[in-house]
C-alpha cells in the first residue's frame, strides 16, 4: 500500500482501472438509492433477505447453462430474488409467524440451498465453475469488458428508473393510504419498488458479494439520514457515501487482488456511518447529547431567576442581594449544579456576585419577572379556558413557562385581557 | 432477527480470539464470541435508543459491519489462521471426525467437535431447564415479568449470551449464516401447528434431528456441502407443513361453510 501504487491506481492511466473504477462506483451509488426507499419503508432487513436469496439463482442458472454468462447468471439471480420476495409476503399474510422470523428463515433457507448447490458445482469438478465463489463476498477486479457493460447498464436503468418516479417512490415510502387516497397505484408502484431492491442487489453481488450486499442498501441511507431531513438530499448524499466506499472497493481490489472487495465497501460505508450517528449535527448522538444539556441548563437558569425573584417579591426587596442559604431555603437545588448555574448567570449579565451573596442585575430582574409572569399567565390560562382545578395547573406551566415564545405570551396576554392576578391570587407581574 | 444478526457478529470475536491466543482452544473462541455477541446486542439497543435510528437499520448496520470485519480479519491473517472464508460461509461438518482429541496419556478421546457440542447442549438444555418459566413469562408478557420482578434486561443478555456460545459451537460445522437457519427454521416450523410452549419445544427437536439426518443423506447422494443440505431439508419440511396447515385451514373452511349452508 505504498505511495506509487496509490498514485498509479488515482492517476486513472490503465483503462482496466476506469473500468474497475465506473463500474464499482455506479454498482454501490445506484444500490444506494434505491436502499433510500427500502429504508424509509422500514424493509432494510428484507433487503438482506434478498440479497442471500440470489445465491441458488446463480447456482442454478450456472447449473443449467453450464457458463458463466453474466446475463444468464443475472436472470437466475433475479428469479430467485423475486421468489423470496414473493414467500416472504405469502408466509406473513398467511401464517402466524412473525415478520423478522419470517425474513430469518426465508433469507437462510434460500442460502442454504444456494450453498448446498455451491458445494454439488465445486464438487462436480466442471473446469468453468472457478470464480463462482467470487460473488459470495464481491471481486470488483472482474468488473471488465462484457460483465462491466451489463452491470454498469443495469445500475444506469436503476438510477434513471428512481429519478423518474421519485415523486412517487417518496409518496408511498411515508404515506401510502394518502397515495390511494390521490389514486395512485400504489400496488404497481409497490412492485416497482421490489423489482428495484431485486435488482440493486442483483447487480451489487459483483462487486459486494451476496453476503454483505444488504449493507450496501441499508448503511448509506442510514448514514443520509442523520445529515438532513429533505428525501432528495439524503438520496444524493447517500449516493456519494456508496460511490466512495465503491471506490475503495476498486482500490482494494487493484492493491491485493486476492482479497475480496465486499467486505473493505462495507467496513468503508460502515466506518461513514458510524461517524453520521455519533457526529452529525442536530441527529448524532454527540450534539443530542449537548443539545439536551443545554436544555437542562438554560430551565435550571429560568427557574433559579424565577426563584430569585420569588424571594424578592415577599420580602419586597428586588434587588437585595440573596446569600446561597436564602436560595435554597427558597427551592432546593442540587448544591453544584446551583453554583455552575450562578456562574452562567453571572457571565451572561443577569446577577452580580459579591461576598458570597447574588443579586440581580436590572436585565436579570426583568427576565426573572417574564418568567414568573409567564408561569402565572399559563396557571391562569388552563383553569379559565381548560377548566382545570387551580391546584393542578402548577406542574403543567413548570414545564410550558421554559418554551412559550413571545408570540404566544402576546397571544397569552390578549386572552387573559391582561389579567391582574393568577388562580391562586398571586399578582401577576408586568 | 437479533439472533440472525448476533450470529453474523460474533465472527470478529471468534476470530480476534483465535489471533490472539493462537489456539483453536474452544473457550477462548467461546469467550470472544459470547462477548460480540452481547456488545452487538448492546450497540443495537444504543443505536436505537440514543442515536434513534429505526430498529431494523440499527440491526442491518451493526450485524454487516461486524461481520465484515470478521472477513476481513481473516483474509488479511489467512495465512496464519487455518480459518477461511468459505468455512465461515458454511463451514466443514465433514471434516469434525478429523480434528480428534489426544488426552494427556495420548490415547484417541474422538472428535473434538462432539465435545463441545455436547457441552453446549448440555448448557442450553441447563439453562432452558432452569430459566423455563422466567424465559416464558419475560417473552410472553414483558409487563407482567417485570412486575413480578423478573428483570427483562438479564433474561434478554442471558437469552442472547446463549444464541452466542451455540453459534459457536455450531460455528466450524455449519458456518456463520446457516447457523441463522438451524436457530429459526425448526422452531418456526414447530410453531405452525403447535399451541403450548413445551409442545412446541418436543416438536423443535425432533424436527432439527430429522433435518441433520436427513440432510447428511442429502449431502452425501449429491456431494454437497452436509449444512447446505441440512438447511435445504429444513427448509422442504417448512414448507411441506406450512402447505399441509394451509389445506387444513382450507377445509376446515369448507366443511364449515356446507354446515352453515345446510
Amino acid at each position: 500500500m505504498d505511495l506509487e501504487t496509490f498514485k498509479t491506481f488515482f492517476s486513472f492511466s490503465d483503462p482496466n482501472i476506469i473500468s474497475v473504477v465506473i463500474g464499482a462506483v455506479l454498482l454501490t451509488s445506484s444500490s444506494a438509492v434505491v436502499g433510500i426507499f427500502t429504508f424509509l419503508k422500514k424493509k432494510a432487513l428484507v433487503g438482506d433477505a434478498v440479497a442471500h436469496a440470489v445465491l441458488p439463482g446463480i447456482c442454478l442458472a450456472f447449473i443449467l447453462s453450464g457458463n458463466k454468462n453474466p446475463v444468464i447468471l443475472l436472470i437466475g439471480a433475479f428469479i430467485t430474488g423475486w421468489l423470496s420476495l414473493i414467500s416472504l409476503d405469502y408466509i406473513t399474510s398467511k401464517s402466524k409467524l412473525k415478520e423478522d422470523t419470517a425474513i430469518a428463515l426465508v433469507l437462510s433457507v434460500f442460502f442454504g440451498v444456494g450453498i448446498l448447490l455451491l458445494t454439488y458445482i465445486q464438487h462436480s469438478g466442471n473446469a468453468a465453475q472457478t470464480g463462482l465463489d467470487s460473488f459470495l463476498f464481491g471481486k470488483a477486479a472482474a468488473l471488465v469488458g462484457r460483465d462491466l457493460w451489463i452491470f454498469s447498464g443495469v445500475s444506469v436503468t436503476l438510477l434513471l428508473t428512481v429519478s423518474f418516479f421519485f415523486k412517487e417512490l417518496k409518496l408511498i415510502a411515508f404515506d401510502s393510504a394518502f397515495a390511494t387516497s390521490v389514486g395512485l397505484p400504489v400496488r404497481a408502484i409497490d412492485q416497482l419498488l421490489t423489482t428495484l431492491t431485486v435488482l440493486a442487489v442483483v447487480t451489487g453481488i459483483q462487486a459486494v458479494g451476496v453476503v454483505l450486499m444488504a449493507a450496501i442498501l441499508i448503511t448509506p441511507a442510514a448514514a443520509a439520514r442523520f445529515w438532513t431531513h429533505s428525501v432528495f438530499k439524503m438520496t444524493i448524499i447517500a449516493a456519494i457515501m456508496g460511490a466512495f466506499s465503491g471506490l475503495t472497493g476498486a482500490y482494494v481490489s487493484f492493491i491485493a487482488p486476492a482479497m475480496p472487495t465486499g467486505p473493505w465497501i462495507v467496513m468503508v460505508i460502515s466506518a461513514i456511518a458510524l461517524f453520521s450517528f455519533f457526529f452529525a449535527p442536530k441527529r448524532g448522538v454527540v450534539s443530542r447529547y449537548l443539545q439536551q444539556r443545554q436544555l437542562q441548563q438554560s430551565i435550571m437558569d429560568e427557574n433559579l431567576l424565577k426563584e430569585l425573584f420569588h424571594i424578592g417579591e415577599v420580602d419586597h426587596q428586588p434587588f437585595k442581594a440573596r446569600s446561597l442559604k436564602a436560595i435554597l431555603e427558597e427551592r432546593y437545588f442540587p448544591k453544584n449544579v446551583l453554583l455552575q448555574s450562578l456562574k452562567r448567570l453571572k457571565t451572561e449579565g443577569y446577577l452580580t456576585h459579591k461576598n458570597g451573596s447574588w443579586a440581580f442585575t436590572k436585565v436579570g430582574h426583568k427576565k426573572g419577572k417574564r418568567m414568573v409572569k409567564l408561569h402565572r399567565l399559563w396557571e391562569l390560562y388552563l383553569s379559565e379556558y381548560l377548566k382545570i382545578a387551580p391546584d393542578h395547573v402548577h406542574e403543567d406551566a413548570e414545564t410550558i413557562e421554559h418554551v412559550i415564545t413571545p408570540e404566544i405570551e402576546a397571544r397569552l396576554e390578549q386572552m387573559l385581557s391582561f389579567p391582574q392576578e393568577d388562580p391562586h391570587q398571586s399578582s401577576i407581574p408586568y | 432477527m437479533v439472533g440472525d444478526a448476533i450470529s453474523h457478529a460474533v465472527l470478529p470475536g471468534i476470530v480476534l480470539a483465535f489471533l490472539l491466543t493462537g489456539s483453536r482452544d474452544s473457550f477462548e473462541m467461546i469467550a470472544g464470541a459470547a462477548l460480540l455477541g452481547l456488545f452487538t446486542t448492546f450497540f443495537i439497543q444504543f443505536l436505537n435508543k440514543k442515536a434513534k435510528l429505526q430498529t431494523d437499520a440499527a440491526i442491518g448496520v451493526t450485524f454487516t459491519w461486524l461481520f465484515a470485519l470478521g472477513v476481513i480479519l481473516i483474509s488479511v491473517y489467512a495465512g496464519q489462521i487455518d480459518l477461511d472464508q468459505e468455512c465461515v460461509l458454511y463451514g466443514e461438518i465433514a471434516y469434525v471426525p478429523l480434528d480428534v482429541w489426544f488426552n494427556d496419556n495420548g490415547v484417541n478421546m474422538g472428535p473434538r467437535a462432539l465435545y463441545v457440542a455436547s457441552i453446549i447442549l448440555l448448557i442450553n438444555l441447563v439453562f432452558v431447564g432452569f430459566g423455563y418459566k422466567q424465559l416464558h413469562i419475560t417473552t410472553f408478557d414483558p409487563s407482567y415479568a417485570a412486575t413480578i420482578g423478573i428483570s427483562l434486561g438479564l433474561w434478554n443478555y442471558l437469552l442472547m449470551g446463549a444464541v452466542s456460545i451455540t453459534t459457536v459451537a455450531a460455528f466450524e460445522s455449519v458456518g456463520a449464516i446457516l447457523i441463522v437457519a438451524l436457530l429459526v427454521v425448526p422452531p418456526a416450523t414447530a410453531y405452525l401447528f403447535t399451541e403450548k410452549l413445551h409442545h412446541m419445544i418436543g416438536v423443535t427437536v425432533v424436527i432439527a434431528l430429522i433435518n441433520s439426518v436427513a440432510g447428511y443423506y442429502l449431502a452425501v447422494a449429491i456431494n454437497g456441502s452436509i449444512a447446505g443440505a441440512i438447511v435445504t431439508v429444513s427448509g422442504i419440511i417448512f414448507l411441506l407443513v406450512f402447505v399441509f396447515e394451509r389445506l387444513k385451514i382450507r377445509a376446515f373452511i369448507r366443511t364449515k361453510d356446507l354446515i352453515s349452508q345446510s
